[in-house]
């Protein structure tokens, strides 16, 4: 679509024999909006500072516009950040906090170095607090505004400095869920009318799906899956990925020829291929893509388990043979009855198998893991004995 | 929650009265009265010849804090940097001659700074002296002497709440401001130095206090030459000179002109934004 900017090449970073980052090759382009995706400790944030200058890579290299920027210190790198708790300064207030950077000396093409004129610098920060919402909060000092204040503060003291790229660590964590939904829209808006890179790191899936262009999914120092939010979602090149990204059904499944997988001895129809013949292989069922039918008329029957209303739809816990899967359904199908489901070929996603096979995907534990529900009538394991 | 809270400040306020605010009003009524207590001036317009020892105090104490201040930032600072195993070790080393008697550490000084002292046999055993042409070098007795006392003992005090306030600097500010382009120097100067002042002040106010009331350190290393308002306090109650009027205006006068200092100080370190953006 455009260039490329930023190129991580075979970056590996280590800290005492601990690989935090193992190998990671990543393009960034131009303008684009990406997201470093994944759960604490995945390396995602460590991707973010070397790319800021804040961590050199033990191997590999940094290139941004084709240059190589390894040892290049993060002062003299075209890329702001904002960082998580926003490190906003205490002894100075609002203005002079977004003025920092603006203040200094910039070595112009001859080599001198150059100070803004004074009308430059306060035009620049009063319209970054035009675009942030922040006019008349000049003088305030920064303890004095509130966490979405701060936050703001933080974006255009970043932005003011007009980067090439803008670095965001979880900037939304802290806040409440409203003011993230606000703030993701303002982030996405200021991106667009600004015309500069944003890579964002954030373990919330749904501000990763809401907000970029790309995505880039993230689990122990590798980068699992690159691509748009679309294609992340629905096709998960792993359990890995299609279990940290929405919710799945994950169940071991035989390729019987193309388009016709396997699953509990049963065939169905589906649009992967270009499997070996019975290849074993991870499938992938959206709980939002089953249908249900009377038992009779299902491709697969089970009983259901445990029901959760969930405001737009009912989240239900249907066991079939032994395995447990999550439905979203907008009809109530109580706890104890039989029912059948059916699956368009569209709902069914194959994966090859990797090293996350069998760790995620089974909703066995689904009362553990969510709000327990009074539900005298659940049916217990040993109950639902294996029918096959 | 208020009346909770003041109840249990009632020892502390019973303590403060009689500790503090009692002694200091006692100190009033002798600095303005004569021994038969009447009331009087006479102890405030007497002091007049004492300026040159008001002087010397407050120049020596100024110059101590400087010194403390030039060696205490740079330390601390390298303090903070390093891992916490060396901050540990470092914090003993400089805590650990404060565990030892005042006194016996002023006086090893005396025996290091006397005319026939360890440095002076150090300076004739290397040939220095002879290369001068001197029989000794005078440093026992000096107000350098006096100053070196000061900085000595009070050192661990500008060190200490300069230290603690910048190991506690938190470091995504540091990394913020090097994001935003400024170099290490500039991130000292607009991040590090105004974040860290109200250490700076405390270390200055701990240091610069007990300097400028000092007695003993310019009695025993000034060699009775260093005349400090400290002695000279100490010689309206215990000396020769006896009398306790003169010493409590003395004191009151020296108290005074400390408070307005550190308020001036205090107020200064308020406009510290101001003061950064210069």
């Amino acid at each position: 679509m455009s260039k490329e900017l930023i190129r991580l090449a075979g970056c590996t970073m280590a800290f005492d024999d601990e690989v935090v980052l193992d190998k990671i090759n990543l393009s960034i382009q131009d303008k684009e909006f990406l997201t470093l995706l994944g759960p604490s400790g995945c390396g995602k944030t460590t991707t973010l500072r070397i790319i800021g200058g804040f961590q050199t890579p033990t191997s590999g290299d940094v290139l941004f516009d084709g240059v190589r920027i390894n040892a290049v210190p993060p002062h003299k790198r075209t890329i702001n950040t904002v960082f998580q708790k926003y490190a906003l300064f205490p002894h100075l207030n609002v203005y002079e906090n977004i003025a920092f950077g603006l203040r200094i000396p910039k070595t112009n093409a001859q080599g001198n170095k150059v100070k803004l004129p004074e009308e430059e610098i306060d035009h620049r920060v009063l319209e970054m607090l035009e675009i942030v919402n922040l006019r008349g909060f000049e003088k305030r000092r920064t303890a004095q505004l509130s966490g979405g204040q701060q936050q703001r503060v933080a974006i255009a003291r970043a932005l003011v400095n007009r980067p090439k790229v803008l670095l965001l660590d979880e900037p939304l964590g802290a806040l409440d869920l409203k003011l993230r939904k606000d703030m993701q829209n303002e982030l996405k808006r200021i991106q667009k009318a600004m015309e500069i890179t944003f890579v964002y790191v954030t373990h919330d899936q749904e501000e990763a799906l809401a907000m970029s262009d790309t995505v880039v999914v993230m689990d122990a120092g590798r980068i699992q899956q690159i691509g748009s939010p679309e294609d992340i979602y629905n096709e998960p090149r792993n359990a890995f990925v299609a279990d940290f990204i929405g919710e799945s059904n994950i169940i071991d499944g035989i390729m019987r020829a193309d388009g016709v997988v396997e699953i509990f001895n049963r065939r169905f129809q589906c649009l992967d291929g270009g499997f070996a013949p019975d290849e074993a292989v991870d499938v992938v069922i959206r709980p939002e893509d089953v249908d249900i039918v009377p038992e009779d008329q299902g491709q697969l029957r089970g009983t259901v388990t445990s029901v959760t209303f969930k405001g737009m739809q009912y989240d239900i816990i249907v066991d079939f043979y032994g395995f447990k899967w999550l439905i979203q359904t907008t009809d109530l199908s109580p706890v104890g009855s039989r029912i059948g489901i059916k699956i368009d070929p569209d709902g069914i996603h194959v994966m090859k198998k990797s090293e996350y096979s069998g760790m995620f995907g089974d909703y066995s534990s689904y009362s553990e893991e969510y709000e327990e529900i009074s539900d005298a009538g659940c049916v217990s394991e040993e109950e639902s004995g294996d029918e096959e | 929650m208020r009346n909770k809270l003041s109840g249990f400040a009632v020892p502390y306020v019973i303590w403060m009265a009689l500790m503090v605010v009692i002694p200091i009003l006692i100190m009033v009524v002798y600095a303005f009265t004569t021994a038969e207590f009447e009331g009087t001036l006479e102890n405030f317009s007497e002091m007049g010849v004492y300026a040159s020892v008001f002087v010397r105090s407050f120049r020596l104490a100024l110059i101590a804090t400087l010194v403390c201040l030039l060696i205490g930032y740079p330390v601390s600072c390298w303090m903070a940097r390093e891992g916490p195993g060396f901050q540990r070790v470092a914090m003993a080393l400089i805590m650990l001659p404060m565990w030892m008697n005042f006194l016996l550490r002023t006086y090893s000084w005396m025996s290091i700074l006397e005319n026939n002292g360890l440095l002076n046999q150090l300076f004739r055993a290397v040939g220095l002296l002879d290369l001068l042409g001197v029989d000794y070098i005078p440093m026992i007795g000096t107000s350098g002497a006096v100053v070196l006392g000061m900085v000595y003992n009070y050192l661990p005090f500008m060190i200490l709440p300069i230290y603690s306030v910048i190991v506690k600097l938190d470091h995504s500010l540091l990394e913020a401001a090097r994001d935003l382009g400024a170099d290490s120097a500039r991130v000292f100067r607009r991040v590090i130095l105004p974040l860290s002042l109200p250490g700076v002040l405390s270390g200055v106010t701990m240091v610069f206090v007990p300097s400028v009331s000092t007695f003993a350190i310019s009695r025993l290393l000034g060699g009775g030459t260093q005349l400090m308002l400290g002695d000279l306090i100490e010689q309206q109650f215990l000396g020769g000179a006896y009398d306790p009027h003169l010493g409590a205006a003395i004191s009151m006068v020296m108290m005074v002109i400390v408070v307005v200092c550190m308020v001036v100080m205090n107020h200064f370190g308020e406009g510290e934004e101001q003061a950064v953006m210069l």
